[in-house]
């Protein structure tokens, strides 16, 4: 594919929040903050800097206003969880258009302690209040449940395939001090922990977090003379297959199908060339369809490629290094996340860590999934 | 009826037509006069053709199951349901194909019991004198 964006902008900067897990002296906007000063003073910026705005939850005004900037481009795309990823994309094709020389991507919920946040009001007239809500389906957990059930039976997709995913994020977060749930983790146990919508386990589920997240990118030129070592932007790709997933095309695949697809060839990579992926995880099913719409694995084998700690620390394919949204963090719109921790395994951060580094890691794809299994964010990042 | 806690729909000056007809207990959907495909939500534009030519038509009320949750009730976002738990919440795709969002009634909520791809028919329930909600049960 024809472009100019691929490999020539870098993420110099990325941070959470002073603390996140359980927050309750932080409102939103305070953890969008923390997060942006945080991932500016690693690469060596200040908001001055700043000239490019990305947000979603609250608006590019109100961040913008928060901390002083003044933007020369802004984005609020607000698609969920996936949103953040998408922005890293569209950071990229603004630096590289010229359009804004350092851009800030922030990310802030209190979705623990709900400090500082907006209702989400659910209308009787609107297309879900009308044709979803009377039926009483738990949000959002019924719809990626629901979603599974298809795949379940068409493909023999069984609960302890699901199991197997928590168990290998609970590794992972057992190496990361910031994780929320850092114990050991059995399928036995997943089985066993309270049914909340069949088919999915109490521990099928993500957390509920307090967190912000932060990225900041430049031009891989000016990320040279920084102070971290540039992660570049290889590929980039967003979809929508839906919003309320009764129109869901097909309880098997998503969006990620369209946005992997635009990533992988961006970046002119195979995801058997990846050392490592980073894949929204807000319920097990989530990680394991996209797995699928990746081409990690072929339609219906993402049981198996997750069998037996395949993706466990130690295992031959590492996926949610930082312990994931099932054990790390999930505030609501985990998407950032992804991208925090692929830059930070791309960089080496973690190679006096034993094995929570993945050894020599050269190529990461960063997957984020927004509303329910709807929208798609898709990002190739490699070490310069 | 008049004690009816649960969401209920607000039709709008389109979607009118769909709920009087569950009201009827002769469900119609949009029919594409162009790509003659049936659609669901209604609409103002064919979702596959693009076109605006369409027409109400009755269907069946028959088709399969397509996924399906059971929810346990104790979810927050559904606390006005919480007195049904466990019930099984479902997505139907009709003979005409458009799939809907519904409740399977009719059968018990266990995943032993209820089969993706099983077949279907509609089951009207009357909640309030003014709303119907077209619900399903196995054939």
């Amino acid at each position: 594919m024809a472009n100019n964006i691929a490999g020539k902008v870098a993420i110099v900067g990325v941070a959470e929040s002073d603390q996140i897990g359980i927050v309750p002296d932080r409102s939103v906007i305070q953890l969008h903050a923390e997060a942006a000063h945080n991932a500016l003073s690693e690469a060596g910026l200040t908001t001055r800097d700043v000239d490019g705005i990305f947000t979603a939850g609250v608006s590019p005004m109100e961040t913008a206003e928060y901390l002083g900037i003044v933007p020369k481009f802004m984005d609020g795309t607000a698609v969920g969880g996936s949103s953040f990823v998408i922005h890293v994309g569209h950071a990229a094709m603004a630096i590289a258009a010229g359009l804004c020389s350092v851009a800030l991507i922030t990310h802030g919920e209190s979705g623990r302690s709900r400090i500082g946040i907006g209702g989400f009001p659910q209308g009787a007239q609107t297309i879900r209040g009308q044709f979803e809500a009377p039926f009483g389906l738990p949000s959002p957990v019924g719809a990626y449940a629901m979603a599974c059930s298809r795949h379940m039976a068409q493909y023999g997709t069984t609960s302890e395939h699901l199991a197997q995913i928590a168990v290998s994020t609970r590794g992972w977060a057992s190496l990361n001090p910031k994780a929320m749930y850092r114990d050991p983790l059995t399928i036995e146990d997943v089985l066993k922990s309270r049914m909340i919508s069949w088919p999915f386990h109490l521990l099928d589920c993500c957390l509920v977090t307090d967190a912000g997240g932060a990225i900041v990118l430049t031009s891989l030129e000016r990320a040279r003379d920084l102070k971290t070592h540039p992660v570049v932007v290889l590929g980039r790709g967003e979809s929508i297959d839906h919003s309320n997933i009764s129109q869901m095309h097909d309880f098997t695949s998503g969006p990620a199908k369209v946005s992997g697809k635009l990533a992988f060839d961006m970046a002119g990579v195979r995801p058997d060339e990846l050392d490592l992926a980073m894949i929204y995880d807000s319920f097990t099913y989530t990680v394991l369809m996209t797995a699928e719409d990746l081409g990690l694995c072929k339609p219906g084998e993402g049981g198996a490629f997750f069998a037996k700690g395949r993706t466990a620390p130690g295992g031959v394919f590492p996926v949610n290094t930082n312990g994931g949204g099932l054990s790390y963090t999930h505030p609501g719109m985990y998407g950032v996340f992804t991208i925090i921790e692929s830059t930070r395994q791309l960089r080496h951060d973690y190679q006096d860590q034993g094995i929570r580094q993945v050894k020599d890691a050269k190529l990461a794809v960063a997957h984020g999934t927004g509303g329910v299994l709807s929208s798609a964010g898709t990002v190739i990042l490699g070490r310069a | 009826m008049a004690d009816y806690t649960k969401p209920l729909p607000m039709p709008d000056p389109l979607t009118k037509t769909f709920w009087d007809s569950v009201k009827a207990h002769a469900m119609q959907l949009q029919k594409c006069g162009d790509c003659q495909k049936f659609i669901y939500y209604p609409r103002a534009v064919c979702p596959y053709c693009g076109s605006r030519n369409l027409a109400w038509k009755p269907v069946s009320g028959r088709g399969k199951l397509y996924g399906f949750t059971i929810n346990m009730g104790k979810h927050p976002s559904t606390a006005p349901f919480s007195a049904d738990a466990p019930y099984v919440i479902a997505l139907v795709e009709l003979d005409e194909g458009p799939r809907l969002m519904t409740n399977l009634v009719g059968i018990d909520p266990d995943p032993t019991k209820i089969k993706v791809g099983m077949d279907v028919v509609v089951h009207y329930d009357d909640v309030t004198e003014q709303i119907s909600l077209a619900k399903f049960k196995p054939v």
